[in-house]
């Protein structure tokens, strides 16, 4: 279908959408809203084209080679072209369910994810709340330095912390009086550590979130409810927090994907997942897998269990965006 | 709405200068770290090991920063990582204009599929995807070369960007759509000369998050530049003084600095529309 003009390859049916004399206002969900420019068949398309073609190529064969990839014995052999790949269907996900390591690492990921998302938005909706209740130049303030935690590149907010954090020469330890007491040597005081960078760096987006859905809330709700004697933290319950659950359920979901892949946190400030492998969390242990010890069959088959876990986080969002009633 | 309403009316004015401090305060413990970076960065040699962190420093010195830009090809990854970085920022930025213009001005079937497949984009662990990458550069011929890093990351931008830009793309009323067709103006013309620059001051915005992924991506350069290290980016340049044994502080913290501010400036360039364009991707 090659159209020489606008109107030329256009169904009748669009064309006789094509009016002008539109009714303003009156746009309904779907198909309602006819445009000058918005009815031809080929034209998003065309528009979607390059988007489609990347995100073909480099997102979603990669996904299929990821799954061909579990299924294949695919190590540096195989690689290097010294053997055949061999097809050997499920076993390296047999090998990933058998291996206790996985069961910790994926119970150590769940529980890690989790205390950073309900940090990150007990830190960001707080200060949200307060960015409303403090003058511009507080204000001000508070968003930039904000914006500075934001702004800084994972690699260095965790090198950053560690400095702090350091058994000889931070300055943590010595306020603290903790002497020379290492903080990536335990486990948890690792995980803690961890933690608090990565809170550190992603408040601020739910902090911006929030405060930008507040400020859309009308400000007559919050003067009734300030009039009505509402505590602050009645007002956040009964008045803000319903009011913004679509906004919060964005910055949730956000949430639960970036700290269910943290990676470069742990990478660095654990040396590549800890002391025996103590502070793996899944996207590290399968990039071990593959890369460290050249088992890319096995780090696939983890790849692809990471994939289907993030996949359902994803379905249980749709699930809240439609009862919601959002449109998209 | 003003903001002075809001605040006028949330809040009891007693409570106000407490609140007040304490985003003063809380501002100041963000800070800190920043402040520490550059800190340690400045610090003379000798004053980090001296076991005593004092939070200033009487003798500023370049010596860190010396070392960091004389050792190895500091400048050269520098320059690498504001091409790879660039580039997914203006091919990314152009491909979601159009996808997003595609998807907020046409009404047409597997719209919401799409939308919902964007969503779910940026749900894919893009570690777990280090491995076929991996395969597919090599195959291409692509590995140690900037291409290895700019491609996936646009690829990886993009959903994200999409999904972002609606809000602005939407934000363009329609009647100036109807008004550019009555005026004879051409569909590709109504998209470069009267859309784009609208969205424009979005785009800027959506762009911060492309440019940083980018910018601190951490994993590619380490997976896909092996061999050739004049291909190598900052964050692996940063991590030649970071030996987990024996780190350079002052080296690290320098390289830091230097990797941090580029993102700083452009963030607080852009902080306004970011703001606004967060609130509009947020609020569909």
């Amino acid at each position: 279908m090659t159209p020489t003009g606008v109107g030329a390859a256009v169904p009748s049916r669009v064309r006789v959408r094509r009016g002008l004399s539109r009714p303003r206002g009156g746009s309904r969900k779907y198909d309602a809203a006819p445009r000058p420019f918005g009815g031809a068949g080929w034209h998003p398309w065309l528009y979607l084209a390059p988007a489609l073609v990347i995100l073909g190529g480099l997102l979603l064969y990669p996904i299929y080679q990821l799954g061909l990839i579990s299924v294949f014995r695919y190590t540096q052999a195989q690689v290097s072209g010294g053997e055949p790949t061999a097809f050997v269907g499920v076993d390296n996900y047999a090998d990933v369910f058998g291996d206790e390591q996985f069961w910790s690492v994926l119970l150590a990921t769940v529980l890690f994810a989790a205390a950073c998302v309900v940090s990150t938005l007990a830190v960001g909706c707080a200060l949200a709340v307060l960015l409303t209740r403090v003058r511009a130049l507080p204000r001000l303030v508070l968003m930039l330095a904000a914006l500075g935690a934001w702004a800084t590149p994972a690699v260095t907010g965790s090198t950053v912390w560690l400095f702090l954090f350091d058994p000889d020469f931070g300055p943590v330890n010595r306020v603290l009086g903790l002497g020379d007491h290492s903080w990536t040597y335990g486990r948890y005081s690792a995980f803690l550590l961890v933690l608090l960078e990565v809170v550190w760096c992603s408040f601020p987006f739910v902090m911006v979130t929030v405060y930008a859905g507040i400020r859309a809330v009308p400000s007559e709700v919050l003067e009734a409810a300030a009039l009505d004697g509402a505590s602050p933290w009645r007002v956040w319950r009964s008045v803000l927090a319903p009011m913004l659950r679509p906004v919060l359920t964005v910055v949730t979901i956000q949430s639960v994907i970036w700290d269910f892949k943290v990676f470069t946190q742990i990478y660095v400030m654990t040396g590549g997942g800890g002391i025996a492998g103590q502070n793996l969390v899944l996207n590290v242990y399968a990039y071990q897998q593959a890369f460290a010890s050249s088992q890319y069959g096995l780090g696939a088959a983890i790849g692809v269990v990471t994939l289907l876990v993030l996949l359902a986080v994803t379905l249980v969002y749709l699930r809240l965006l439609r009862r919601q009633g959002e449109e998209l | 709405m003003t903001v002075v309403n809001l605040v006028r009316g949330f809040v009891r004015r007693p409570g106000r200068t407490a609140a007040e401090a304490a985003a003063l305060v809380i501002a100041v413990v963000v800070a800190f770290p920043l402040y520490w970076m550059v800190l340690g960065a400045f610090r003379p040699a000798g004053e980090i090991e001296s076991g005593r962190p004092r939070p200033w420093t009487l003798a500023p010195s370049l010596d860190s920063f010396r070392r960091v830009f004389g050792q190895q090809e500091f400048g050269r990854y520098f320059v690498n990582s504001l091409v790879v970085a660039g580039s997914v920022v203006v091919v990314s930025g152009l491909v979601a204009f159009l996808a997003a213009t595609a998807v907020t001005r046409f009404r047409f079937r597997f719209r919401t599929t799409l939308l919902i497949m964007f969503l779910v984009a940026q749900m894919v662990p893009v570690e777990a995807l280090a491995i076929p990458l991996f395969f597919q550069l090599r195959n291409l011929g692509l590995l140690n070369t900037l291409g290895s890093l700019i491609l996936p990351h646009i690829a990886f931008s993009l959903p994200f960007a999409i999904w972002m830009l609606r809000g602005f793309v939407k934000g363009v009323p329609e009647a100036l759509e109807e008004a550019a067709y009555i005026d004879g103006a051409s569909r590709v013309r109504f998209l470069w000369q009267i859309l784009f620059p609208l969205v424009l001051p979005g785009l800027v915005a959506t762009s911060v998050f492309s440019f940083i992924s980018a910018w601190n991506d951490f994993l590619f350069a380490k997976s896909f530049i092996i061999s050739d290290t004049s291909q190598s980016t900052l964050p692996m340049a940063l991590l030649v003084f970071f030996k987990p044994d024996d780190p350079d502080w002052g080296g690290v913290m320098a390289a830091s600095t230097v990797m941090t501010v580029p993102v700083l400036v452009f963030f607080v360039l852009v902080q306004r529309r970011l703001v606004s364009g967060l609130a509009g991707a947020v609020k569909e």
